[in-house]
């Protein structure tokens, strides 16, 4: 066990960081679930490609930095120091990216990985359905061979980033005889397909974070067809292994949000403002269970890049951080005392920060990407071993 | 960069929980609680055989001259197995203690009793200022104790003991009661405190690497009897309910665990933040071996509240651990001291990590 980094860390940890401190823009972006916001982020991962810094942990040849995971957790480090824009193309740099490495045909990478690196192609993901949220086996929108294409027809709902996004991956029904796990077919469906409609939903910050996709004998090529026919819940599940989550929720995400949680504290006892005299233990508590995500996530990645496997235990992690992240931004507000409910834009607003909005969006953490008491029945069915029925 | 454990530490850890599961049963453990001492020299013997009072023993004094990162998992396997025996006070705290007196120019002193611990003949007890009682001072045949700043290395036979009985019955507390004088001082001043500290710091993350096993201990124990209970016709484990308090205690162990790990590495390399990282490791892994106990005895139901199930022993470790050394309490206003006040270096892991 040696927990220092090598010279060649902390040359790649220098990099990055004088890179980021030159670009980052000055003023936070716009929301990217606004039309300008979504347009600025673009721009944003568009700077980000030129500098080489999209796509860190894709491999050299596909126009990535080629980095390790350790490599990806120092630059998260510094992404996250530097205040640096959201990926708004996360889906498919971190998600969708790695699976077409794996599974797409040397076509399919040439036309989507270059677009998906500079954002020209933002996606969108395309799982649940009204009927297939934490049963996704349920899916029952179809994908029907027809010559050369798919008639898809059907449903996907919580589409995130669907407002916007130019393309939207997802897994469909193409024997439509099938049921559960099996005969879904994962497609790569361009947006603008005759047949499409999307309706953006707001959240409840009234933003269009996602939308529902209709499919009305929407064709799309065959050769859109991720895999092969039939083993879309395979090529799926690929995208939902831990080395995808941590690309999605990186430890530092949360240690920065502890330190601001920290300064906040700070202030507001140098302020003289009321501050509620539990918050001192709980803004302790929060930079411990910070420091605990990072530290179980630095073993993890130590274990996987000795070459050892994770399976389940990546559901531990999907608990951790998305209720750590809730109780640090329920700190804030507590914090933020009568000003909590103040838009930043207020002239009263302060220090208020985007506090708030942290915690509207912290609060899906428990839903998305697999509910946490689907979480919790993975725990207990494949760590501990207690029975399904 | 290497957040992980050596195939000789894993093979040791390996060795030790064998070890424990064939010579260390409940049985024999609540055995030895009827006992006098409640210490078994025979399994004290057998441990010396396998390397642990020794195991920080530098091996020009006849021990494996290992560190805290080798130490840890095999404290882990001693919670586990609810091990009585005093392997905190003697392996984790006091052996690190005589070596570091020794470089305090203690040489004569460490020389003599270093050799006996990692023999097996000699066992030791350490006091410390956030107690009145010291844990083993029955057996043991050293005490170093606190006086103030100074520090005094005091022979059984110049210790008086009072037993203090507690809930815990693997563990043997006593008020002590010597005579500090300049025969027995071997440290003072700023030098002797540091000592202290240093030395509670190694008996703090010892319980916590020992909650860790508790912990998780309790878990299986409680996910074993959840897959053979019946109810209603099936297993009561497969009840998303229970289930459920099985998996949030798990999360809590094993958010524990890498902080319990990097405590150690922070120990054995001496670094300025090891205080608030100990401080760290003691509050994650008491927490989640509390919390792991309260839901291991709900799934266990009225079985788990009676003292013929062994479900207790395990819960008695996680409440007196979280007792020693420091509560769990004590330790989180150590680490909100230092986050929020500044009064102990402190640093986020990685995150902005300054040049080696």
């Amino acid at each position: 066990m040696d927990l220092t980094y090598s010279p060649e860390n902390e040359a790649f940890r220098q990099e990055a960081r004088d890179w980021l401190d030159s670009h980052v823009p000055a003023e936070p972006l716009a929301s990217f679930d606004t039309p300008e916001g979504f347009e600025a982020h673009r721009q944003w991962e568009h700077t980000l490609n030129e500098g080489g810094w999209a796509m860190v942990p894709w491999p050299k040849e596909y126009g990535g930095r080629g980095a390790n995971l350790l490599e990806w957790l120092i630059f998260e480090e510094e992404y996250y120091r530097a205040g640096a824009p959201g990926r708004v193309n996360q889906n498919g740099i971190f998600l969708l990216g790695p699976t077409i490495m794996e599974y797409g045909s040397p076509e399919q990478k040439a036309r989507f990985l270059p677009s998906m690196a500079s954002s020209e192609e933002v996606w969108a993901q395309g799982w649940s359905e009204p009927n297939a949220g934490s049963d996704m086996a349920n899916i029952q929108a179809t994908a029907i061979a027809d010559g050369d294409d798919y008639v898809i027809n059907g449903q996907k709902t919580w589409a995130s980033r669907g407002a916007y996004a130019h393309w939207l991956f997802g897994m469909f029904r193409t024997d439509p005889e099938s049921s559960r796990h099996k005969g879904l077919t994962f497609v790569l469906v361009p947006l603008d397909t005759p047949g499409i409609t999307v309706r953006p939903i707001e959240k409840i910050n009234g933003k269009k974070a996602f939308a529902e996709v209709f499919f009305d004998d929407a064709r799309v090529p065959m050769e859109n067809r991720l895999g092969e026919e039939g083993q879309g819940w395979s090529v799926a599940m690929a995208t939902a292994g831990f080395e995808r989550g941590l690309m999605l929720r990186s430890p530092a995400r949360f240690q920065n949000t502890a330190r601001k949680l920290v300064d906040l504290y700070r202030s507001a006892v140098a302020s003289g403002a009321f501050v509620d005299s539990t918050l001192r233990d709980t803004v302790a508590r929060c930079f411990m269970d910070a420091e605990a995500y990072a530290l179980n996530t630095y073993q993890t990645v130590s274990r996987l890049m000795a070459g050892d496997k994770i399976g389940a235990e990546a559901s531990l992690n999907k608990i951790f951080w998305s209720e750590l992240d809730i109780r640090m931004h329920e700190a804030a507000l507590s914090l933020l005392d009568a000003r909590a409910e103040l838009k930043p834009n207020a002239p009263a607003a302060g220090d208020v920060d985007d506090w708030l909005d942290g915690y509207i969006f912290s609060l899906a953490g428990p839903i998305y990407a697999g509910t946490n008491e689907i979480q919790r029945n993975i725990i207990a069915e494949r760590i501990l071993g207690l029975p399904r029925k | 960069m290497e957040f992980t454990f050596s195939e000789d530490q894993q093979m040791l850890q390996e060795a030790v929980r064998e070890f424990l599961a064939g010579e260390c049963t409940p049985d024999v453990v609540r055995g030895l609680w009827d006992s006098e001492t409640g210490r078994s020299p025979e399994l004290w013997a057998q441990l010396a055989e396998l390397g642990i009072p020794g195991l920080r023993v530098p091996e020009d004094d006849g021990g494996l001259g290992m560190d805290e990162r080798d130490l840890v998992l095999v404290l882990e396997e001693t919670g586990r197995a609810a091990l009585a025996e005093p392997v905190i006070a003697t392996a984790a705290v006091g052996v690190p203690l005589l070596t570091e007196l020794r470089e305090a120019g203690q040489a004569e002193l460490a020389g003599r009793w270093l050799g006996a611990v990692a023999s097996g003949k000699a066992r030791l007890a350490v006091g410390h200022a956030r107690s009145p009682f010291v844990a083993d001072a029955h057996v043991a045949d050293l005490l170093l104790l606190p006086d103030g700043d100074d520090l005094h290395a005091v022979e059984a036979a110049s210790a008086g003991l009072t037993a203090q009985p507690s809930n815990d019955q693997s563990q043997r507390l006593f008020s002590v009661d010597w005579s500090p004088s300049a025969a027995t001082r071997v440290a003072e001043g700023s030098e002797g405190a540091a000592l202290q500290k240093a030395a509670f710091d190694r008996g703090a993350l010892a319980c916590a690497a020992q909650q860790l096993g508790v912990g998780q201990q309790l878990i299986d124990m409680g996910a074993l009897y959840a897959t053979q209970r019946q109810q209603f016709g099936v297993a009561i484990g497969s009840f998303q309910a229970v289930k459920h308090r099985l998996a949030n205690a798990q999360v809590k162990v094993e958010y524990a665990r890498a902080v319990v790990y990097r405590a150690a590495h922070s120990v054995a390399t001496g670094q300025p933040e090891r205080s608030v990282d100990v401080s760290m490791a003691k509050v994650g892994a008491g927490e989640a071996a509390l919390f792991a106990a309260k839901e291991a005895l709900q799934v266990h139901g009225a079985i788990g509240y009676t003292y013929e199930q062994d479900l207790h022993v395990w819960m008695k470790r996680a409440w007196s651990l979280d007792l020693a050394f420091g509560t769990g309490a004590w330790h989180r206003a150590r680490v909100a001291d230092a986050v929020i006040d500044g009064t102990e270096a402190v640093r986020a892991f990685g995150y902005c990590a300054p040049p080696n």
